[in-house]
């Protein structure tokens, strides 16, 4: 390396250091360490300017923004106040107070065992569902009709049919994530289907392989990829669901608490209510991006 | 006996845009143990020819008999070796061959025969050290190897490779090329190939199949390639018998056949 190189990869990246004297030092008795060492550095700080400052910077601005509308408005609780009040409902979140007053952790908790339940079934049903529809034209033609005509109906008007059929709030609720979660479950897995690469099935045709065998080795992990990102989906329209359906069907849960809290008049434990659902959905979406990604072979 | 027989095969395909009569009056038959390749302009029919044989689709009249037998759909005697290699991204290179070699010995050989037979093909095609790779994780060239140990593997009474070497350049080609000449002088299977490249015709066939443009393309003309094996590429450079014959195929392709756009 030349010294010139070496002056410009030390000038470069840290403008605060004073390089002078630096320089001096390094240049006589090393060759090949020091320069990486210090693009090294370089090298992260350029990264915290790419990737962390941005993000940063929009919350900060987020917050400020928060706080002067708090400051005009009456009834709004500015960031600080709901921090306050947050700590302080966190450093309790067991209690149960009787059936409508529970601490925020078992509230969170009921409405994942919801989302779980009716998220759940909607997967173990949508997709062998839209394996049978991607896979066999005659099914899939039966059942296009009955799914473009459902599909855009929105979560809450299923929630009576629930009410009447289940006799309880709980299934009703549990009805409302299935029903609005199983459609984008099955459209993804059957479009999956039909976007096998004709090679891989020509493959199957001369190893004249056995349908089990066709669906072990070759369909499922060619549709995987698909189906996962309609649970992806389906995930995230189950967690925006659940607290619409809990405000209406009561019980404990996040949905019905931010109900409960607008009646005692609470704002900040409202505005609390709405980062745990999005923290909460967020990593659900990065849990399910991380099993994605192992499974994508490509 | 003829092995592989062709007669009076006809395909017309229903496209959207109306019928396309893709080949017209193909006959042909191969004997056993012969290296035969088609070789044409694209769009002559020569993947559709490969397609039939295999039994991947049906003709529309005529008849293919192999050994003695109508095909009348895709099986493992008729193993291809698919142009872009094919091969599961999800499973392992050994895994890959296995699934055919299950598939084809299962009721005849024990697990530990196929697991050793498994290796035995991927030790042929020189990636026996790949074993526990998976696709995406070694180069071209060394998946169409796998591509044609998977084919092997299940002990074809015809193998059937629709321009396996396609895809690689010409060093990696060439390594491929000899691989699949030492194989055939070995195991003396029967195989059909579809290629563009008139050197690798003439360096691994015993006869040259050359196609007439389409549409309605047929048999324009039979090349028996006489020469010698086992042939050595850079002998053969300098041997006027096989310039002779590579003459014959390029004149053929490039002034009997001469591409529409290029003739007007």
């Amino acid at each position: 390396m030349t010294v010139l190189a070496m002056k410009k990869t030390l000038d470069s990246p840290q403008q605060t250091e004073p390089k002078s004297e630096k320089a001096v030092v390094i240049i006589p008795p090393v060759i090949a360490v020091p320069p990486p060492a210090a693009s090294r550095f370089a090298d992260t700080g350029r990264w915290v300017v790419r990737i962390l400052v941005p993000p940063v910077l929009g919350l900060v601005l987020f917050v400020l923004l928060w706080a002067l509308i708090s400051k005009g408005s009456e009834g709004l609780p500015g960031p600080h106040e709901t921090w306050l009040s947050a700590v302080e409902l966190f450093s309790d979140p067991f209690y149960v107070n009787g059936p409508n007053d529970q601490g925020i952790g078992w509230n969170i908790l009921h409405s994942l065992e919801r989302v779980g339940l009716g998220f759940g079934m909607a997967a173990l049903i949508g997709i062998p569902l839209g394996f049978m529809i991607g896979r066999f034209a005659f099914f899939n033609g039966m059942t296009a009709p009955i799914i473009s005509l459902l599909r855009p109906v929105s979560p809450l008007a299923w929630l009576p049919i629930g009410l009447l059929v289940f006799k309880e709030a709980q299934p009703a609720a549990v009805w409302v994530i299935f029903i609005s979660s199983i459609w984008p479950i099955i459209i993804n897995t059957a479009v999956g289907v039909t976007k096998v690469p004709q090679d891989y099935m020509n493959v199957a045709r001369v190893l004249n392989l056995s349908e089990w065998k066709i669906f072990t080795k070759i369909l499922f992990p060619a549709v995987l990829p698909y189906t996962l990102t309609g649970v992806r989906l389906g995930l995230g329209v189950a967690w925006l669901v659940i607290v619409a359906a809990e405000m209406l069907t009561g019980g404990v849960g996040i949905g019905f608490w931010v109900w409960y809290e607008w009646n005692n008049l609470n704002v900040a434990h409202i505005i609390i209510a709405i980062f745990v659902v999005g923290i909460i959905g967020l990593l659900l979406e990065q849990l399910l991006l991380l099993m994605a990604r192992r499974f994508n072979y490509e | 006996m003829k092995y592989l027989q062709l007669e009076k095969v006809e395909m017309i395909f229903d496209t959207k845009r109306g019928r396309f009569h893709a080949l017209r009056d193909i006959n042909l038959s191969v004997e056993q143990g012969e290296f035969v390749s088609i070789i044409g302009h694209s769009g002559c029919g020569k993947s559709t020819l490969l397609n039939l044989v295999a039994g991947l689709i049906l003709p529309s009249s005529g008849a293919m008999l192999c050994a003695g037998r109508e095909i009348a759909g895709p099986g493992p005697e008729r193993a291809m070796v698919f142009q872009n290699h094919s091969l599961l991204p999800w499973l392992t290179v050994y895994e890959n061959v296995r699934l055919g070699v299950d598939k084809v010995f299962g009721a005849t050989k024990n697990k530990q025969q196929r697991d050793e037979w498994t290796r035995e093909n991927l030790a042929l095609v020189h990636m026996e050290h790949a074993l526990n790779k998976r696709p995406t994780e070694i180069s071209g060239g060394m998946k169409q190897r796998v591509g044609i140990a998977r084919a092997l593997a299940m002990e074809p009474k015809l193998l059937l490779m629709d321009e396996p070497f396609g895809a690689l350049d010409a060093l990696t080609r060439a390594s491929l090329q000899d691989s699949v000449m030492e194989i055939h002088g070995r195991l003396k299977n029967t195989v059909l190939m579809v290629t563009h490249d008139v050197d690798e015709a003439v360096l691994l066939s015993d006869r040259i199949i050359m196609m007439t443009n389409g549409p309605a393309a047929t048999i324009g003309e039979i090349l028996d390639i006489k020469l010698p094996r086992p042939r050595k590429r850079v002998e053969l450079a300098d041997d006027a018998a096989y310039n002779h014959h590579r003459a014959a195929v390029l004149k053929f392709l490039y002034q009997r056949q001469r591409r529409p756009e290029e003739a007007a």
